[in-house]
């Protein structure tokens, strides 16, 4: 029979990862529904009364999400617009019910291929804050995630926060879900983007991700640096071309054939970046 | 499970103190420790929404928070938002727009609703979408829930009461809508909670498999709290059961092989505690993985695995209907087309999974259980035990969903073996994924069909062959081989004509009854055949549909003729208008180049439906006393599974007594107290119980008038203890209290059975199926995003003739519910046995799914049914998916022809169509 605990201090949780071997619970909606009706048998360590792992706020170089920030705290918090992807992507988690529940944190080690957060947090360039008793690491979210399902996180670490570094006012942002169905699904394809501007509309920063498209979602490298330099106006999309996704793996699955989401996730990338390129007061 | 601990917290208003389990699910806590069954449990894993409550004041599903969670915060549930008894605007709101049919989710709607209201007083349509979109419902399509909350803030409208004799035709309530938008509602996990040993089933993880069971005593004993462990060998009578007496084959628990994944082969029996903290992966059974088959193209291969033995080459049962010579009818025709299509397996996904309690009562047994068959479950039941049928006695749970699969048997052998073998009560809930791997399924299908028109665009012949897989046991199985070959036409006159439909074993789940047996299958070949034969012929779609179209005195092909009730050309031409606005809408859309990669298109379906079994009897049962009380009591057993049926036979019954409605008390399905009155199926409810409350009406209505002494068109109302009678005479006035009474205080009863006529069918088909059709048109109006893939629809139109609409709200319910799941069927639906066993990889429609829809109801009355009324349930689907499909093809030219048309199929076929026009130098 497992152990339950539930600190309220992160001295208290780390000590207790130390000491010995935890499953994390915090908002439950990938926990409880891996469990069916299987019996609990694991040490569960609830992080959800941790008042320091919540909120969002402004640092000297950036903003920290806490890990047990939820996606309606996402959606709710003034955020500048190159968060507009994030909180688009927070709109689209399953419902609002598992909204209010789930958490970054518990997105990101969930490590689902298909994790609706993960292609906007890689575009924000979010860094991963693990605490482990008597310090922290950080690292980038890209290495972080290793594979389906895995990360790098250590069993004595949780993570802490995320930390967005500062992008310019100008940097703009998009999200793009493809589902079978409206509510409470899971992607088909996703795509995130953010660009910077410079004051000319020139583009001087350019991230562009895909989920549900490999193993762990990707950055495609090579489309953003052809991006610099163009100007962030309707037709940007035309300087995508087909061999930008060929490094995505795509498998087939019930919610669609691999060639299918390669297929997609062009064209989803053409209409993230006309969306981004072309803010709602200024389409026709 | 960790120690309990002790935990505080505000519910509904109420400090609360309770000890539990940090880790258990607050479902659990809630329900369990709390009585607040109002709480659903639809799939443990958050895909449905229906255990909704507030924390703090935001939904969250209770199934996926930890109890420890809660500590110092404050829950609210559906019992805490009417106040002080009083329903709340909301919830008025809600019963009034007939937004709970079953009314299992209703509890998740309703707290999810609440929270959206407290921001937002009036929300918008995609607010309310918004907010409810992670609660799912199988029944009423949405709308009319989205209608309820936008109306609810300011909802002031009084509830409509009936008038004598004015209740038919009237929009009112549910009569057992108040205890649905309260959550009070008893389900079948809601029943012995505090006194009932558990049962957890154990079951084949193979398609196929022999196995061997190891020291089950030895089991027993190493478990505390587990009482027994049952198998084959516990089953008092045979271990055999099925819905069609001759065909069946499945056994309780299976003996040496098992036919399909999930099939069981034990149940353990223990203390809530002790099963709950089971890990099965230890019951002693080894299993050896067999070959096995899941398609019928597997199943007819000659080295393939034998189902049952006595059916060679896993051939279950053919159906066949033939008119008129089809080869001299080919030879007249101007244009022919053809096609292959299929269907997968269709998951019911009724938000309510399985769920049910018994209890042995001397030498009877009670059984509690959601079921649509009350009678039948009885008869079933007293084999398996081998005693007497009417040593059962089955008592309906509220239902939480049916469409066909709370037919079969289900958990029931389960609870009564248990009960009755260690005489203590026991419960059963079977998890989502149990549900969707263990219960019966939509057929799947294979349709090879050939359909040919002269140049005048008369139909001329049609050649129809459907290979159905029934899986590992018969189920519906018969029903469905009978049933398609008699409406594979259509509603439409086709004077030769071949149909042939056989079902066939395999290793997949059982297939069974789903809302139109096979019907709605077969008539997306038919209806999208006919689109491209009428684009051939050069003929515009809808009057093609018309200029053949069944009407009074033409034959169907089973060679029936109707001289009244016949609506099918009328439906069909209720649409010009509307087809034409939508034709011209849609290409004035597709016109624009701003539109580009945008495509809209308009699709149309006919449809009919038998009411009532094919060609076999199925009688009704009804009666309805008077109590010397002056109360009337309507004992009626036809089984409402959130259809409305408990509220359509009071309305007719009260109209055929003469007295309004809220004279009436119920008594509503239990073998014990209430006549057979058939299985709520076959879109028969209406049409032929509704028939047998009439009939019980009327003969109760004899009774009081003579009690008066009075001509038959004497108004007859109760004032107090007195029944008076008015007529030209004046008013007589009887006592109650002075009338003789039998032993149940009843002064006269009325009784009513209705069986409806129809004929046997003969070698060819040919013959009097039903007593009548119900009939229909459909119109979708959707939007292709092309690079995508994806469909939006925009807009559905429904034109059903039910002949009479006894309560229309509770109509639009049906083709509103309908139309979802004919929705789901073409766009997304599709079971994986082993593969979307839940509710996240099996999708059926969401809020955001569900277009605006307009019903337009058109009564042709028919002279056997109640006041003119026919069955409705079923039909509505059948038009709604080749309706979608023609509008997708309407919109690019793409077929679909294997269902479903997902985005990824949608895009193949856009982009065969691309290449086709490339390859043809056209553009």
């Amino acid at each position: 029979m497992g152990e339950f605990s539930r600190p309220t201090r992160l001295d208290d949780a780390l000590q207790s990862l130390e000491q010995g071997s935890w499953r994390i619970l915090a908002g439950g909606t990938d926990f409880y529904p891996a469990q069916g009706d299987q019996p609990i048998s694991e040490s569960l360590l609830d992080l959800t009364a941790i008042p320091e792992l919540r909120g969002i706020s402004k640092t000297a170089t950036g903003w920290r999400l806490g890990g047990l920030t939820t996606w309606t705290d996402v959606i709710e918090t003034a955020l500048p617009a190159a968060f507009d992807g994030l909180k688009a992507a927070a709109r689209e988690v399953g419902s609002i019910q598992i909204q209010n529940s789930g958490t970054l944190a518990g997105n990101i080690c969930n490590a689902s291929p298909a994790a609706d957060g993960v292609p906007p947090l890689l575009t924000l360039n979010a860094e991963i804050e693990l605490a482990y008793p008597g310090g922290n690491r950080r690292l980038p979210l890209g290495d972080f995630i290793t594979g389906v399902r895995k990360t790098d996180r250590h069993s004595d670490e949780l993570v802490s926060a995320l930390h967005i570094p500062d992008i310019a006012p100008e940097g703009r942002s998009s999200f793009l879900k493809l589902g079978a169905r409206r509510y409470l699904v899971i992607s088909i394809a996703m795509v995130a983007v953010v660009i910077v501007p410079d004051k000319n509309g020139k583009i001087i920063d350019a991230r562009i991700a895909v989920g549900s498209c490999s193993p762990v979602a990707q950055r495609l490298k090579r489309l953003e640096e052809r991006l610099i330099g163009q100007t962030a106006a309707q037709g940007l999309s035309a300087r995508v071309v087909a061999d930008d996704v060929i490094g995505l793996t795509p498998i087939n699955d019930v919610r669609g054939t691999s060639e299918y989401r390669m297929d997609v996730a062009e064209e989803l990338v053409k209409r993230a970046l006309e969306k981004v390129a072309t803010p709602e007061d200024e389409a026709r | 499970m960790s120690a309990d601990i002790d935990l505080s917290f505000s519910l509904n208003g109420e400090a609360t103190r309770v000890e539990a389990p940090p880790a258990e699910r607050l479902t659990k806590l809630l329900r369990e420790r709390l009585g607040k069954t109002g709480t659903k449990v639809g799939c443990d894993a958050g895909d449905c929404g229906a255990c909704t409550v507030l924390i703090d004041g935001d939904p969250v599903c209770a199934c996926m928070t930890a109890s420890a969670q809660v500590q110092g915060r404050s829950v609210t549930t559906i019992e805490g938002l009417s106040s002080n008894g009083t329903l709340s605007k909301l919830q008025q709101s809600m019963l009034h727009h007939g937004a709970a049919q079953c009314g299992i989710c209703t509890p998740g709607m309703i707290v999810s609703a609440a929270a959206l209201l407290e921001k937002t007083a009036k929300p918008s349509e995609d607010q309310v979408k918004d907010a409810l979109g992670g609660v799912l419902c199988r029944c009423t399509g949405y709308r009319k829930i989205i209608s309820a909350v936008m109306d609810a803030s300011d909802f002031a409208t009084a509830p409509l009461r009936s008038n004598s004799g004015a209740a038919v035709g009237a929009r009112l309530n549910r009569v057992d809508g108040e205890a649905k938008v309260r959550g009070t509602e008893i389900f079948g996990a809601d029943i012995g909670l505090d006194e009932s040993l558990l049962i957890r089933v154990v079951r084949s993880p193979y398609h196929r498999a022999s196995f061997t069971l190891g020291d089950l005593a030895h089991y027993v004993t190493s478990h505390p709290g587990v009482e027994a462990v049952l198998t084959a060998d516990d089953i008092p009578g045979r271990n055999l059961f099925g819905v069609i007496p001759p065909f069946a084959d499945q056994p309780v628990f299976a003996e040496g092989e098992t036919r399909f994944r999930s099939e069981a082969v034990a149940a353990v029996v223990g203390t809530p505690a002790a099963i709950e903290a089971l890990d099965l992966a230890d019951f002693p059974v080894e299993w050896q993985e067999l070959p096995h088959t899941l398609t019928p193209n597997e199943a007819m291969a000659e080295s393939a695995p034998q189902l049952h033995a006595s059916r060679p080459g896993n051939l279950m049962a053919r159906g066949k209907v033939r008119c008129g010579d089809i080869d001299t009818g080919f030879s007249e025709a101007a244009a022919v087309v053809e096609g292959d299509f299929s269907t997968g397996y269709i998951e019911h996904a009724y938000i309510e999974p399985e769920a049910g309690m018994a209890r042995r009562v001397e030498d009877r047994l009670e059984i509690e259980v959601c079921t649509q068959a009350p009678y039948m479950n009885r008869d079933e039941i007293a084999a398996i035990l081998n005693v007497a049928p009417e040593q059962i006695r089955v008592m309906p749970t509220a239902v939480g969903g049916g469409f066909g699969s709370k037919l079969d048997l289900s958990t029931h052998p389960f609870l009564a073996i248990a009960a009755w073998r260690l005489g203590r009560p026991v419960r059963m809930v079977y998890t989502r994924t149990e549900s969707m791997a263990s219960t019966t399924k939509r057929h799947p299908s294979q349709i090879t069909a050939k359909i040919a028109a002269t140049r005048e665009g008369k139909l001329c012949a049609m050649k129809f062959d459907g290979i159905f897989n029934t899986g590992a046991y018969a189920s519906w199985g018969p029903t469905v081989a009978n049933r398609v070959p008699v409406h594979a036409s259509g509603p439409y006159r086709i004077p030769n004509y071949s149909a042939q439909a056989q079902g066939v074993h395999s290793n997949g789940p059982v297939s069974g009854a789903f809302r139109g047996f096979g019907v709605p299958q077969s008539a997306i070949a038919q209806e999208s055949l006919f689109d491209e034969l009428a684009d051939k012929l050069a003929i515009d779609r809808l009057e093609f549909r018309i200029n053949n179209a069944l009407e009074n005195g033409v034959p169907t092909v089973t060679g029936q003729v109707f001289d009244q009730g016949c609506g099918a050309k009328k439906c069909l031409e209720t649409l010009r208008d509307r087809w034409q606005i939508a034709r011209d809408r849609a290409a004035s859309f597709n016109a624009d180049p701003g539109n580009s990669g945008r495509r809209r298109g308009v699709g149309l379906s006919g449809l009919w439906y038998g009411c009532g079994n094919t060609s076999l009897p199925n009688p009704s049962t009804i009666h309805v006393g008077l109590q010397r009380d002056g109360r009337i009591v309507l004992f009626n057993g036809a089984v409402d599974i959130g259809q409305g049926a408990n509220t359509v036979i009071a309305q007719i019954c009260a109209d055929a007594v003469g007295l309004p409605i809220e004279t009436m008390d119920f008594v509503n399905d239990d073998t014990d107290l209430t006549s057979d009155a058939g299985k709520t199926s076959a879109s028969r409810q209406t049409f032929i119980s509704g028939k047998a409350a009439f009939l019980a009406g009327q003969n109760l209505r004899e009774k009081l008038l003579r009690f008066a002494n009075v001509a038959s068109e004497a108004r007859l109302s109760l004032e107090g203890n007195d029944l008076v009678a008015s007529d030209e005479d004046g008013t007589h006035r009887i006592a109650l209290s002075g009338l003789e009474s039998d032993d149940k205080g009843f002064v006269a009863m009325g009784e009513g059975t209705f069986d409806p006529p129809t004929s046997p069918l003969d070698e060819n088909g040919q013959g009097e199926p039903y007593a009548a059709y119900g009939y229909g048109a459909q119109m979708t109006e959707l939007e292709v995003d092309e690079a995508l893939g994806t469909i939006k629809l925009l807009k559905l139109t429904a034109v059903h003739d039910v002949g009479r609409a006894i309560n229309p709200t509770l109509i639009e319910g049906q083709i509103e519910g309908g139309s979802a799941q004919g929705i789901g069927l073409a766009l997304m639906e599709e079971f994986i046995p082993g593969r979307s066993e839940n509710l996240h990889d099996y999708l059926i429609p969401t809020f955001g799914d569900i277009p605006q829809i307009e019903s337009v109801i058109l009564e042709e009355p028919d002279l056997h049914g109640p006041f003119g009324a026919k069955g409705l349930g079923e039909h509505v689907l059948v038009a709604t998916a080749p309706a979608i499909l023609n509008a997708i093809r309407d919109a690019t030219g793409a077929s679909i022809r294997n269902l479903p048309a997902t985005p990824d199929k949608v895009r193949a076929a856009i982009l065969a169509v691309q290449k086709k026009q490339v390859s043809n130098g056209s553009s």
